[in-house]
């Protein structure tokens, strides 16, 4: 965007510049001795500090007072309990006490500037605190049951409920969840790719009605895809409970998922590339397959990466049409098919009758958050580099087509 | 010479006819197009499909309840006596309190990426949130269930004993943690987990378009940052905040899996919400789709299509305010 309005200056701009060194150029070469007149002393940047010591001491003594006040209030002499309850009503004394010691220091403009910052760091540090807490809470507790090699390499299948964790294991539910990711993925891309190019390549009177509804349906309760599976083929059309219909199932909810995700990224292939192919005579279509999608390509992928990381924890849609088993089975066709987010909710929810087999569902749980952390990384790989931003591989493969020529 | 030639056929005219700018449509193209706009029509075929077959399958069970499926609160499939009188308004309840705590942390997580953080650690915030909308939701139930419910009682106590005036949190049951435990409140605090990333990234989204020149032009006039937010940030993402909280809302209106390893069924409305007992579509769904018969799946089913319903209206809502606030959702790089 910025090189398109600097580069046809720069020639422009250059030639003056080469012919007689005006005064921007001489500003370089403050330093070669001139007849510049009293030459200004080198500038400073002025940087104002963001933590002023009073300010990190403001702080800090609030949350010192008011954890002191909250402990003699909520331990000793009010009848409270509860650890939430206590940082709850630290949190709310630190904010006033917080307010009231700015309040002496500095005027109004100011106290509600530095409160309103503490108060947004908060809940920017509460979500990352979140994010982290879950996910170590069920690694911490899964781990007793990932740890054992057997976990990984075995079913269900011939461990009875009662057994201990070194017998049993969840490879049935990973090849489920496996298959019918791959599954879902290989439905629902293809049509959430061209929905989102249609979205944003051709438009029209549909787009806008189709777009909103693309949107409402991102945030579709996941249990209905599952009723509607169940409803069109299981009961319709006869067909099984199967990994097919849990395949199926992620589908629906996976593709408005795709094509809301791709149509932004297509949206951000600048315009004047679609400019220059049509200038060169060729038609849409071969504007879109040979300049628009490769262009876009890293952030499609991303696209369809984080859609397979949130299709991969759905439990609900599986829930209602996939059929629960302890066997393996790698045939999604036929019979039914666990899959990790099943296995938690069998283990966790439905058969929770003693502490290993809950250590069951987090060990479970450890594998699936393994996934989603090992697909989201990859996203982030792929997403790394902006559209039309050639990666190392493709600026050699270049360079190297270009030699041959 | 002029004159020789008769009007209109004259061979400059035809030399000189400025020449034709609209491009002819190859016929790749129009195979193109229609293809790509077959692919946008499915999309509304499948959300009419779920539609139609949600009508399909519920009507055996509409018929029978008649309509006492709106107005009764039991759930006796072979009497013919069960509606979602109870349940439907017990999980919009749980879905408002979802609401109540998300959208605060929500917006202020996302005035925090996109006013106060450093270039630097924004793209790795941006990540965060991203990834706080991957984690699975049964991995947030299984967080809410055995890290959250156990630790949050005691709060839970606390608010009933001083809190009590309002309704709300008023509790009559005897003061032991077990009747505070599979709550509507805990599961509202639960979804919550689950909304945060959505309002967050979407306020987001909306904050970062807020005009530099309006910022600058705040800053000049002498406003500190907050003053500044208040004055053009705030206003500016008005309506992208209320599009945010109420696709939160549909999302927390249709979760499913963390509700149902939190409440223990209820099928009386209780709004006492730190009472032990809850309820909402989806957990009926979840729960007993299971050992269900045919009637009972068509009544699960009527319970589906009604929250269908009201999540599409929800969300579509959401969409339009959103797309609004965007000026037409084209947001492009040039």
């Amino acid at each position: 965007m910025l090189t398109h309005e600097t580069q046809p200056a720069g020639p422009a701009g250059a030639a003056p510049a080469g012919t007689a060194p005006g005064p921007a150029g001489a500003a370089p070469a403050g330093t070669a001795p001139g007849p510049a007149p009293a030459a200004p002393p080198a500038e400073t940047k002025v940087r104002i500090p963001k933590v002023t010591p009073t300010g990190a001491a403001t702080v800090a003594g609030a949350a010192m007072g008011a954890l002191g006040l909250v402990w003699v209030l909520y331990e000793r002499v009010l009848p409270f309990s509860g650890v939430l309850g206590f940082w709850l009503s630290w949190y709310v004394v630190f904010l006033l006490l917080y307010a009231s010691m700015a309040r002496m220091q500095w005027d109004t403009r100011d106290v509600s500037h530095r409160v309103a910052l503490v108060a947004v760091t908060t809940g920017g540090a509460l979500a990352v605190i979140i994010v982290i807490g879950q996910v170590l809470f069920v690694v911490a507790r899964g781990i007793r049951a990932a740890w054992h090699l057997n976990f990984w390499t075995q079913s269900m299948a011939f461990a009875g409920p009662l057994q201990p964790l070194s017998a049993g294991g969840v490879l049935h539910a990973i090849v489920g969840t496996l298959e019918q990711i791959g599954l879902g993925t290989l439905f629902s891309v293809p049509l959430g790719l061209l929905a989102a190019m249609f979205l944003a390549e051709v438009g029209g009177r549909m787009a806008r009605p189709i777009r909103t509804i693309v949107e409402a349906m991102t945030a579709l309760p996941d249990v209905i895809a599952g009723l509607f599976v169940y409803a069109l083929f299981i009961l319709t059309l006869g067909m099984q409970k199967s990994g097919l219909a849990a395949a199926l199932a992620l589908a629906v909810t996976m593709m408005p998922i795709v094509a809301r995700a791709s149509e932004v990224v297509i949206r951000l292939v600048p315009g004047t590339l679609r400019e220059a192919s049509y200038a060169l005579g060729s038609s849409q279509w071969r504007t879109v397959l040979n300049v628009v999608l490769p262009t876009a390509r890293a952030g499609l992928a991303t696209a369809v990466v984080l859609a397979m990381a949130r299709g991969i924890g759905e439990t609900a849609p599986v829930l209602v049409v996939s059929g629960v088993t302890k066997e393996m089975n790698f045939n999604p066709l036929h019979g039914p098919q666990m899959s990790l987010p099943l296995f938690i909710w069998e283990y966790a929810h439905i058969e929770a009758v003693n502490q290993t087999i809950v250590t069951r569902a987090f060990g479970a749980g450890v594998a699936l958050v393994l996934i989603v952390l090992l697909l989201f990384a990859l996203a982030r790989r792929l997403g790394g580099s902006a559209p039309g931003q050639l990666s190392r591989r493709q600026r050699r493969l270049l360079a190297r087509q270009g030699a041959r020529v | 010479m002029a004159v020789a030639l008769a009007p209109g056929q004259s061979p400059a005219a035809s030399e000189d006819r400025p020449r034709d700018i609209v491009a002819p449509v190859v016929f790749g193209d129009v195979i193109f197009r229609g293809i790509l706009r077959a692919a946008g029509l499915t999309v509304l075929l499948i959300t009419g499909l779920i539609l139609i077959f949600l009508v399909f399958r519920a009507t055996g069970a509409l018929r029978a309840a008649g309509l006492g499926f709106f107005t009764t609160s039991t759930w006796f499939i072979s009497t013919n006596q069960f509606g979602i009188a109870a349940i439907l308004p017990l999980g919009i309840l749980a879905a408002l309190i979802a609401l109540v705590i998300a959208v605060p942390v929500g917006i202020a997580t996302a005035l925090f990426i996109s006013e106060y953080a450093p270039p630097r650690l924004r793209r790795a915030l941006i990540a965060m949130i991203d990834l706080m909308a991957a984690v699975p939701s049964i991995i947030v139930a299984l967080f809410a269930v055995f890290f959250v419910m156990p630790r949050i009682l005691g709060f839970d106590s606390w608010l009933s004993h001083h809190l009590a005036f309002i309704p709300l949190f008023r509790f009559r049951l005897s003061n032991y943690p077990g009747e505070y435990a599979n709550a509507t409140f805990i599961a509202g605090v639960a979804v919550a987990l689950l909304v945060i990333p959505i309002v967050a990234s979407l306020s987001r989204q909306v904050f970062s378009q807020a005009p530099q020149g309006e910022r600058e032009a705040a800053y000049a006039l002498g406003s500190t940052r907050w003053g500044m937010i208040r004055t053009v940030v705030l206003p500016y993402g008005r309506s992208g905040m209320i599009g945010a909280s109420m696709l939160g809302l549909g999302r927390a209106l249709g979760e499913t899996i963390v509700m149902s390893f939190i409440l223990s069924p209820a099928f009386i409305f209780n709004y006492h919400v730190l009472e032990s007992g809850g309820n909402s579509v989806t957990v009926m769904i979840a729960n007993h789709f299971f050992v269900a018969g045919a009637k009972e799946i068509s009544a699960l089913m009527a319970g589906g299509l009604v929250l269908f319903v009201m999540t599409l209206m929800v969300n579509t809502f959401a969409a339009m305010i959103i797309s609004r606030s965007r000026s037409g959702a084209t947001a492009s790089a040039d």
